[in-house]
């Protein structure tokens, strides 16, 4: 009954994923600095320091860039939290982006009532970019529970739709003349900017690090959590132990939904304040994958996680004025997917070693 | 036949049939890699470079030709790394996957400003020739042969030759008993690790010419999201067909179908709102996997690691 | 007489143990030889290294005297090996013909599968052992009794002058066994020379020439039938003397715990697989369900803990009507269920100790108030368990897959007895464990019928049914056919019960079914 020794498995475990996620990224870069050598015709170590410096410079060099990054990262926390919750349930919600979106949309159509106080149009604002996310996740998670249609399909579908369907309300019933936009959202729902209004950052950062906690709590402490993790570790077993896999499936991913709408929301509520034509996806929502990958679902990482990619991301600003193509960023992140998705090797191997150890007893 | 009603008709089943094929390619990609037990989500990522490559290599020779072997290597190239990660190293598919699909859209980014030093669209290029005016001369259905490309043929082809070595050659076998029963297939002396990765690589090649088809075949440029999600409208039609070639190239018809309801609507002077028509594939594809899924069937052991030293 | 295979100092390690220590083994031509040990002393481990499945770390195998490398099944079969798995080797979507022929299709012309020809040749073969089967039929549908007879033309299909099987008698009623018998004598007399991997003492007794003993990886000796018996083969191969009877007082019976009313329920496909099941248990008592596997055992368990809806009639249990109530209603109705699967079912294998010993009632007090967990009251419980039911590992926190299955399965039973249930749903309780393991969860299975509880016992062991019930009920086509007296009941009685067959009044005996 040894507690130290079984304190000391699980911290050496964990210290071991984090390893693992911290090489990917190394990794990922190391093979970047191949494309910015082609792309520069510089050499190798002329090209690492190119690539190293202004990803720095770009994201926490200077002041400016340092907030704007954490503007940035601040939706890929939600993101992240919200991949994180339905891979843990073993779902893959590659939605969020659409929930995101849809969570975003109706927080501006909310936010341009006019004629309501702040302390009501804020929760209500934040309130309607839930729901939407909640429903636009719903419906999925319901198929795939009592249809058994896959949610990777039934989601993909999901943005598409959301994309369209904004951009229908973007420029029809809510468009603001002479533009590709919607008028700006009232005062009264705006969220509070704490370093002045010039700089976009907001108080939705503080919402995040607290729905961040939020969420390891109610993974690792409550019995929504036991039963979330269990439906994804093993159905079957989770069935045997009288859990509704239906339910908790359907339950994953509403959370999941709500938190990405909540994103949606406080990135418009406080940077954006309007909606936009979108020609393309945000990007926030599939960020948001290998946000969760690298953080390996915990809540706590993926807030350093989504530090990491939001810096990443915001620095391909300062990649283009030095001439390195900003799409280096996304080679970036999907080498390191790649090498996530290769690490679950690793993972297996040393499950094998764990299982070994005690079979001729 | 009243003979504007006619040239709407023929109109519309050309379109169908041009706007099905990079999904039927793809869609024939799927089945192949999903018979044998690898889930391939891929397909829109590689459906992306072969979409590239075809007008890359066009360019850099000037012959189409060579376009369509060049989109042949990167989606070989591409589905081999998928192949890898799911066969050698027991990835979790979805998430390999995945990463394929960020990593083939930032590539192609990447590569538009260095070939091309323009930002999301290649210069003009060589498309594949197509002797039109003789099709459209054809007894009945020239109208319709006249509106179409060498893709077209070449898909519907394919989808009778995938047919007939799934169902009746010893390969088709031997794939099918790897995907449903691996272990069974192994001890039988089969090679689970060299018949996946056939399926897979095959996926690819298949993937890639169906980006072929929308960069070289219809066009003849490569745009930026041109794929826009039709990788994984193969994936449904590949489900909605129960993994089978020929019912899957019926089920990329109705979803090339919904893609061109516009100038059906547009003949009867419906007026919807243009999003309205971008987003009714979309919408199509889920109406019909939720009526449909629970009566197909997956092969068993697809998505399923094959560990051979499994105790 | 000439060794058709000869394997010397085998050693083949997995990560965290050695399966095989340096282990010996000769087979002579025509000879039936058993390889003998307990469950996991690596009987099969070595003859997936013969069949190429694996390869060893250590050690060298002669066929026909000639050194070979079998580095994969294909070089087996080349060499005339055919091996019978203990889960068949079938695609279950595929024909008998298709399954035969598969990785040696007859072809016509360049590129396509002769099937008439591969049909022809299968219907031949079968006919030529006098098995019953219809080349086109689909493997779902056939039965399991069928399913071994096309494993094993499959194996002579390519040739197979040397077979191995594994566990083959689980399957099979006892008059089915003896027929297999035969079978096995009927190939020795073509030249053939067999392998079968067993933990049946008795059927090593009859059927076999020779006897290997396995244990804990290591080579113990080999004996030739005739000169050993039960009591022997079994002190041999458990490296103590066993005791293979269960003690066991009379009982003491309460009132009717559970009462089964003309139950009907579908099966995964959607065919009937419980017919009208009709029993009552009662406290203090054993009732054991004996059948070949796939006559609705599962079926039955999973309709009275909920898990399975019933499309007709009804389970009352204490008097309350629990039919179509749910896993979790049930269970807090007073239900403990050790499932006949431990790993997919009775625990979260990633999960730890800690987290397991609570699977079923997680939400109850005082582990969880509203949907907050208790982690203090839930590491109370488990150190409480892992105590009592003398579980053997470091803490509470390692996962549930680092455990020994012997330690797995007692985690699981001390968790359902610990919920203090009235009834105990009993499944396979000993599948896959060793001696040691299976004499405790037995004794601890008698403890808790002395101490009042309702024990229900689902078991295709037979021997283990006739020795820890009270009264036997025998499944057969999803109806139970007859609930015996253990005093009355016999091998043979049974046996013949399992096939379908009924007992006349005077021990007639029935004609056995197929």
């Amino acid at each position: 009954m040894n507690k130290e020794s079984g304190n000391y498995i699980k911290k050496l475990a964990l210290f071991r994923s984090f390893f693992i996620s911290l090489l990917a990224i190394i990794l990922a870069l190391f093979i970047s600095i191949f494309f910015v050598m082609w792309a520069k015709d510089f050499g190798f170590t002329a090209s690492a320091k190119l690539l190293f410096t202004s990803i720095w410079k770009g994201s926490f060099g200077t002041k400016v860039n340092f907030i704007e990054t954490l503007v940035f990262s601040t939706p890929l926390i939600f993101t992240g939290l919200a991949h994180s919750v339905a891979f843990k349930t073993g779902l893959f919600n590659i939605g969020v982006e659409g929930q995101f979106i849809m969570g975003s949309t109706v927080a501006t159509l909310i936010g341009l009532i006019p004629g309501i106080p702040a302390p009501i149009h804020i929760p209500l604002t934040l309130g309607g970019g839930i729901l939407a996310g909640m429903v636009w996740a719903g419906i999925p998670g319901y198929l795939k529970a009592r249809v058994g249609t896959n949610e990777v399909v039934n989601t993909i579908m999901m943005n598409f739709i959301a994309m369209h369907l904004t951009n229908y309300l973007v420029m029809g019933p809510f468009h603001k003349p002479s533009s590709a936009s919607t008028p700006l959202i009232q005062q009264s729902a705006r969220l509070y900017r704490f370093l002045g209004s010039n700089n976009r950052l907001n108080v939705s950062l503080f919402i995040g690090l607290a729905l961040a906690i939020v969420v390891y709590i109610l993974l690792w402490k409550t019995t929504i959590g036991y039963e979330i993790r269990a439906v994804g570790l093993s159905p079957s077993s989770a069935e045997y132990g009288g859990i509704n896999i239906k339910k908790n499936i359907i339950l994953a991913m509403v959370i999941s939904g709500a938190i990405a709408g909540m994103g949606g929301a406080t990135h418009t509520m406080g940077v954006q304040l309007q909606s936009i034509q979108l020609f393309g996806f945000t990007n926030f929502g599939f960020d948001g994958i290998a946000v969760a990958l690298v953080a390996k679902s915990n809540p706590i990482g993926v807030i350093f996680s989504a530090i990491l990619f939001g810096a990443l991301n915001y620095s391909s600003g300062t990649l283009m004025l030095y001439g390195i193509p900003k799409t280096i960023v996304y080679l970036i992140q999907g080498i390191i997917i790649l090498f996530i998705a290769g690490e679950y090797m690793f993972r297996k191997i040393a499950d094998r070693r764990k299982k070994g150890a005690l079979v001729n007893e | 036949m009243n003979s504007s009603f006619y040239i709407a008709l023929t109109g519309i089943i050309a379109a169908t049939l041009r706007s099905a094929t990079p999904l039927i390619f793809a869609a024939l990609g799927g089945v192949f890699s999903e018979k044998s037990g690898v889930v391939n989500i891929a397909l829109e990522g590689i459906m992306t470079t072969g979409a590239f490559f075809a007008v890359y290599g066009s360019y850099a020779t000037g012959s189409p030709w060579m376009g369509i072997l060049f989109a042949i290597i990167s989606g070989a190239v591409m589905a081999a790394i998928h192949a890898y990660l799911s066969i050698n190293l027991n990835a979790d598919q979805v998430v390999s996957g995945v990463g394929i699909n960020v990593f083939a859209g930032a590539l192609t980014s990447y590569l538009i400003v260095k070939i091309f030093k323009t930002n999301s669209q290649t210069s003009v290029v060589n498309s594949l020739p197509y002797p039109s005016e003789a099709m459209a001369k054809v007894p009945i259905i020239g109208p319709i042969l006249g509106e179409l490309n060498w893709f077209v043929f070449i898909a519907l082809i394919l989808v009778f030759v995938s047919n007939y070595v799934l169902y009746k050659t010893p390969l088709g076998l031997r794939i099918r008993s790897v995907g449903e029963h691996p272990k069974a297939a192994d001890t039988l002396g089969i090679s689970v690790y060299k018949i996946r990765y056939l399926c897979v690589i095959l996926s690819g090649v298949l993937a890639a010419l169906g980006g072929a088809t929308l960069s070289i075949g219809v066009m003849n440029l490569y745009r930026e999201n041109m794929v826009s999600g039709r990788g994984f409208i193969a994936l449904a039609a590949m489900i909605f067909g129960n993994w089978k070639p020929i019912n899957s190239m019926w089920a990329c018809m109705l979803f090339a179908f919904a893609d061109t309801f516009q100038l059906f609507a547009k003949g009867f002077g419906w007026t919807i709102p243009g999003e309205f028509y971008a987003a009714f594939p979309y919408i199509l594809t889920m109406l019909v996997l939720a009526g449909f899924v629970g009566k197909t069937q997956a092969p068993a052991a697809d998505g399923v690691p094959y560990e051979k030293d499994n105790r | 007489m000439a060794n058709v295979v000869e394997m010397k100092g085998i050693t083949k390690v997995f990560p965290g143990t050695v399966a095989n220590d340096n282990v010996d083994f000769t087979l002579e031509k025509g000879e039936i030889h058993v390889l003998l040990g307990e469950n996991g002393a690596g009987k099969t481990t070595l003859m997936n290294v013969l069949y190429g499945l694996y390869q060893p770390e250590a050690g060298e195998i002669y066929i026909n005297d000639k050194k070979v490398e079998i580095k994969s099944p294909k070089d087996a079969i080349s060499l005339g090996i055919g091996m019978v798995h203990q889960h068949f080797m079938l695609i279950h979507n595929f024909t008998i013909a298709e399954n035969m022929v598969l990785g040696q299709e007859p072809k016509k012309g360049a590129l396509s599968i002769d099937m008439e020809k591969a049909k022809k040749d299968t219907k031949e073969l079968a006919d030529k052992y006098g098995f019953n089967i219809d080349p086109d039929s689909v493997i779902d549908d056939i039965t399991v009794g069928q399913q071994q007879k096309v494993e094993i033309l499959k194996a002579l299909y390519r040739g197979a002058e040397i077979l191995i099987l594994d566990e083959p008698t689980a399957v099979l009623t006892p008059q089915e066994i003896q027929d297999f018998g035969i079978i096995l004598k009927n190939l020795v007399k073509e030249g053939k020379s067999i392998i079968l991997i067993t933990h049946k003492l008795k059927e090593v007794m009859s059927m076999s020439d020779r006897v290997t003993i396995i244990r804990r990886g290591k080579y113990i000796d080999t004996v030739k039938t005739k000169d050993t018996d039960i009591d022997g083969l079994a002190e041999m191969m458990v490296g103590r003397k066993v005791n293979l009877i269960v003690e066991k007082n009379k009982p003491k019976i309460g009132d009717v715990i559970l009462k089964v009313e003309n139950l009907k329920a579908l099966d995964h496909r959607g065919l009937p697989a419980l017919r009208g099941i009709n029993f009552e248990l009662k406290a203090g008592e054993i009732l054991g369900i004996a059948g070949v596997d796939g006559n609705g055992q599962t079926e039955l368990i999973e309709t009275i803990v909920g898990l399975r809806k019933a499309t007709e009639g009804k389970v009352y249990l204490k008097g309350e009507d629990i039919t179509g109530k749910t896993t979790r209603e049930i269970t807090d109705a007073g239900v403990g269920h050790i499932p006949e699967d431990r790993q997919k079912r009775g625990l979260v294998l990633k999960y730890s100790l800690l987290e397991n010993s609570i699977l079923g009632i997680h939400h109850r007090a005082p582990y969880s108030k509203g949907i907050m967990m208790n982690y203090g009251k839930i590491r109370e419980h488990v150190n409480n368990l892992i105590k009592n039911f003398d579980i053997r590992t470091p803490n509470e926190d390692v996962n549930a897959s680092a455990l020994s299955g012997g330690n797995q399965q007692k985690l699981i039973v001390a968790r359902e007895i610990e919920k203090d249930p009235d009834m105990i749903i009993a499944a396979q309780p000993t599948r896959g464990l060793d001696v040691g393991a299976i004499e405790y969860i037995h004794k601890r299975l008698v403890a808790e019928r002395d101490n009042g509880r309702a024990v229900l016992l689902v078991s295709l062991e037979l021997d283990e049914v006739m020795a820890l019930s009270d009264r036997i009920a025998v499944i057969y086509d999803g109806e139970i056919v007859d609930i015996l007296d253990v005093k009355d009941a016999t091998e043979q009685k049974l046996g013949i019960l399992m096939a379908g067959g009924t007992l006349h009044k005077g021990e007639k005996g029935g004609k056995n079914n197929e």
